[in-house]
């Protein structure tokens, strides 16, 4: 329970407990949030986190435990009650109109009126920008959202919750979807409304923006409260060994790489993007076999149309791509496959996996047309259920047989399915395209060990990520992409600085 | 706690299905309880469908002042169905009728593959009717030009001839699906119409393949005796029941075998399921299109050859005008989920359902046959519209559960505490 303070909490859950079939989503979680406090809610996927907040908001009804909004006890039956009390959410995938404006999506369903009752604009854009400049949120009023980038439209929700009057701000893993310089941004702004009095959940399992930003966090564990510690005197070892129930190994443990030849080349590679605008322009990389090599820049910098077209899902337009010294470039799929590509896409729900085929499909789906798994043209059944079943067991899958959908897997044993099938391909060259995105401690974990260990199986692996820590303690060798060159390469004890530095195009160019 | 929760708990170290993903699970379930029922070969919510339809269809007739009870008690006489209990009635009667009922069902089988089919690859295939009559010309013209030739190889010719041409015309909404985008729905539509003025040029008054012997009928020549597919139960002259049956349901096990075991249905299920997973794994979705488009055809088109070599045995423009075996194609599929055995089971009671409300069958007594007919399209209507309703009647269903749920928890509060 709470300490008691001389003004009552902004918000107390007391015992709140939520029941899904036999299983407990939330089991009798207390959680308090003082005025001006960011409270962090720390756990891994399927913690109960989410439960809870939907709880808060409305979207679910506790099956036991009550909900208190400055003393007084209350019930929330929907999301408009939730709104009424002063509690806003920030959803991890964004509620917004991407044809309307900034303003109209932030005023809609509490549009002013002007004379005649109509929705007056003006009046509408004022108040937002009266918002957006008193808590530095900064937005273009009358651009689209369709239009602008992330990080804008989550100021965009933000402003929403705000133009709502919301003494209660829930973010759920606000960070999930920005570049390090927008979540730098996002904390400025967490901070400048705690200062208002603002009270915030931040829902996260990045350890490290936990201890930045909160002043309390809160940690669950398989639907159960573990522990609420001061963020002040707690470390990210501690936390994670709090979310995790063991110790958590955060650093990659992994012995020198010994690279040798290459086991990808790519040299002076063009690329057109989707809107036929250059977005790879001329960079020549190697990869050899037996190192990690990770790809670091700003979203949008040509990573993702050098990895397509790597992957044979892309055409190029000059250039050369050879795999263990077989040219690849422009010739599809199935070409950079037989000569060894292997690619972990970066959204495993879009692109990685056929939610709805069973296991058995789903790894399939790289080697179909090979034997055993099939022979002129028709399927072995059988052989697809033997090998998945192997599969399963060497990558550690649980939640489910050979048989069962992709779909009803959690995230993280949904990615092991995806690098399971990518590496059973035996490949020459291995492409990890945010490997971890969207997983907990737990998982990454075990990502990144085995990336380590197709490294020491003298595979080369191409690593994608956003996240620095993942490159720097991952990579053997950085490369820097902007703008669709290489610009710089970095050994992987450069400093977080350098980095970000490099990735924003400063520093010059200068290939190593 | 209770015992059968730590049973669900995920292990530490990495995340089992645990409460959340169970939830999630939940939250997304229409979508995802289609395509296990689908899976699975669900029969419960068809079957409710159908029966829910015919409720709906009782209704129509009590308000039009019929008795709905005495319809359907004639409309059932008039399938036939009742010659598999043999104490009942008629025998020899029973037979006739259900002949005339699988003569119906042999060419619902196959426009409702045509539509299955593609609905597995995430396409909506409305063009069954105008691969159906391309299919029946095709036919036609091959089974009463090419006189002279054994009766087999005039048949078989005869199928081919009619394959392709649905083939073709359906492959041309893949074609341009795959290449400009075109959204099938449309592009099979059109066609559908361009297939039937296709059909009144070429058989119309002074068309040029009209009859050669009487130039006041708009009607095909009459194909040659060879061609008439071999008749197994029932009298030739009487109409009886063709060997088309046998063929249809062959297609049916091709249908099956393609799709599920073949690495060519492997690639049309991943890309109905999700193109773009399927484009990562080097499917051409494009081709992909193209060829299941492809054989939609092949199977429209063969329903229009087996009727015409099986009992029609010409073609008029009146035929081609009235034709509606594609459309019901699309209802047979619906209900069927798109699956195999689904479809042959709901291309019978669609079957049934023409032939029980025929005019031939009804009495107007009990029911004015103007209006019979109609009663078919109402319940076919109703099918469809119950059917793609069913994601709501799924999560009707969960709500209930749900309900239900909630009233036990309230019922007995001490559960849970402990």
């Amino acid at each position: 329970m709470s300490p008691p303070t001389t003004s009552p909490a902004a918000l107390e859950l007391r015992g709140i407990t939520k029941r899904f079939g036999p299983v407990f989503a939330n089991d009798r979680v207390d959680f308090d949030l003082r005025n001006g406090e960011v409270h962090a809610l720390l756990g891994e996927n399927g913690a109960g986190k989410s439960t809870l907040m939907s709880i808060l908001y409305g979207l679910y009804h506790p099956d036991a435990g009550e909900i208190r909004i400055d003393g007084e006890r209350v019930t929330i039956e929907s999301p408009s009650d939730a709104i009424e009390r002063g509690i806003g959410m920030v959803h991890q995938h964004f509620m917004l109109v991407p044809v309307m404006t900034v303003t109209e999506n932030i005023v809609l369903g509490g549009e002013p009126r002007g004379r005649a009752g109509l929705f007056d604009v003006k009046e509408g854009a004022r108040r937002v920008r009266e918002l957006s400049k008193r808590y530095g949120l900064a937005v273009d009023p009358d651009a689209a959202i369709e239009d602008v980038s992330v990080g804008m439209q989550q100021r965009v929700e933000i402003l929403k919750a705000l133009y709502r009057d919301a003494r209660i701000l829930v973010l759920d893993e606000p960070t999930a979807v920005l570049t390090a310089q927008e979540t730098a941004e996002l904390f400025k702004v967490l901070r400048s409304l705690k200062e208002d009095g603002v009270a915030i959940v931040f829902i996260s399992h990045k350890l490290t923006e936990v201890l930045a930003i909160a002043d309390r966090v809160t940690v669950l564990r398989r639907g159960r409260r573990v522990d609420t510690v001061p963020a002040e005197g707690a470390t990210e070892e501690s936390l994670a060994r709090l979310m995790v129930g063991r110790d958590v190994l955060l650093r990659v443990d992994k012995p020198a790489a010994s690279p040798h030849e290459p086991a990808l080349e790519v040299e002076d590679l063009w690329v057109l993007d989707d809107r036929d605008l250059e977005a790879v322009r001329g960079p020549s990389l190697t990869v050899r076999r037996g190192e990690i090599v990770a790809l670091a820049g700003v979203d949008g910098n040509g990573q993702n149309e050098l990895v397509e077209a790597i992957a044979g899902l892309r055409g190029v337009v000059s250039g050369r791509i050879a795999v263990a010294e077989k040219e690849v470039s422009g010739r599809g799929v199935r070409a950079a496959t037989d000569a060894g590509v292997a690619h972990i896409p970066e959204d495993r729900h879009l692109r990685g996996l056929v939610l709805d085929f069973t296991l058995a499909e789903n790894l399939a789906l790289r080697e179909y047309r090979r034997p055993p798994l099939s022979q002129h043209g028709w399927l072995n059944v059988r052989h697809l259920a033997i090998r998945a079943r192997e599969l399963l067991r060497e990558f550690d899958v649980r939640g489910g047989g050979s048989a069962t959908l992709a779909r009803s897997l959690s995230g993280g044993n949904q990615q092991k399915v995806c690098i399971a099938r990518e590496v059973a391909s035996n490949p020459n060259l291995l492409i990890a395209h945010q490997p971890t995105r969207g997983l907990d401690v737990g998982a990454i974990e075990f990502v990144h060990r085995r990336l380590v260990a197709e490294r020491d199986n003298g595979r080369g692996i191409l690593l994608v990520s956003l996240e620095f820590d993942e490159i720097r303690s991952l990579a053997d060798r950085i490369l820097v992409i902007f703008e669709g060159e290489i610009v710089r390469e970095f050994s992987p004890d450069v400093s977080e600085e350098e980095l970000g530095f490099a990735m924003t195009g400063g520093g010059g160019r200068a290939v190593a | 706690m209770t015992p059968e929760r730590d049973s669900r708990e995920p292990d530490p170290e990495l995340g089992g299905l645990t409460a959340e993903e169970q939830d999630t699970a939940g939250a997304i379930t229409p979508a995802a309880r289609l395509a296990a029922y689908v899976r699975g070969g669900g029969i419960v919510v068809p079957a409710l469908t159908a029966l829910v339809a015919f409720f709906v269809g009782g209704l129509v007739m009590l308000l039009t002042g019929n008795d709905p009870v005495a319809t359907y008690e004639a409309i059932w006489k008039g399938t036939g169905l009742q010659w598999f209990l043999p104490w009942t009635g008629d025998r020899e009667l029973a037979a006739l009728n259900l002949q005339q009922t699988l003569i119906l069902t042999t060419p619902l089988i196959l426009t409702g593959l045509a539509v299955a089919f593609a609905f597995r690859a995430g396409l909506f295939n409305i063009g069954g009717n105008g691969q159906y009559i391309m299919g029946s010309i095709a036919a036609v013209v091959v089974a009463s030009e090419l006189t002279g030739l054994p009766a087999w190889i005039l048949i078989v010719l005869a199928m081919v001839a009619a394959c392709l041409a649905g083939a073709v015309w359906a492959g041309i909404a893949g074609v341009l699906k795959a290449t400009t985008g075109a959204n099938e729905v449309i592009s099979t539509i059109m066609l559908n119409y361009t297939a039937l003025y296709i059909g009144f040029y070429l058989f119309g008054v002074d068309g040029p393949l009209q009859n050669d012997e009487d130039k006041s009928l708009a009607v095909s020549n009459e194909i040659v005796e060879a061609a008439h597919l071999p008749v197994f139960w029932g009298d030739p002259v009487l109409q009886g029941l063709h060997i088309g049956l046998f063929v249809a349901l062959l297609a049916v096990v091709v249908f099956w075998l393609v799709l599920n075991r073949s690495t060519t249905g492997y690639e049309v299920r991943a890309v109905g399921l999700n193109p773009e997973a399927a484009r990562y794994s080097g499917i051409s979705v494009g081709k992909s299109y193209v060829l299941v488009m492809a054989v939609c055809g092949v199977f429209a088109g063969l329903a229009g050859a087996l009727d015409v070599l099986g009992w029609q045995f010409k073609l008029g423009t009146d035929d081609i005008q009235t034709a509606q075996v594609g459309f019901f194609g699309i209802a047979v599929a619906l209900l069927g989920r798109n699956t195999a055995s689904g479809t042959v089971a709901s291309a019978i009671l669609f079957g049934a359902l023409i032939s029980g409300t025929s005019q031939r069958n009804l009495d107007p007594t009990i029911f004015e046959p103007s209006l019979a007919a109609n009663l078919t399209l109402i319940i076919q209507g109703l099918v469809v519209l119950f059917v793609s309703a069913d994601v709501l009647v799924l999560s009707a269903l969960r709500r209930g559960r749900v309900l239900l749920g909630a009233r036990r928890r309230r019922e007995a509060p001490a559960e849970g505490e402990s």
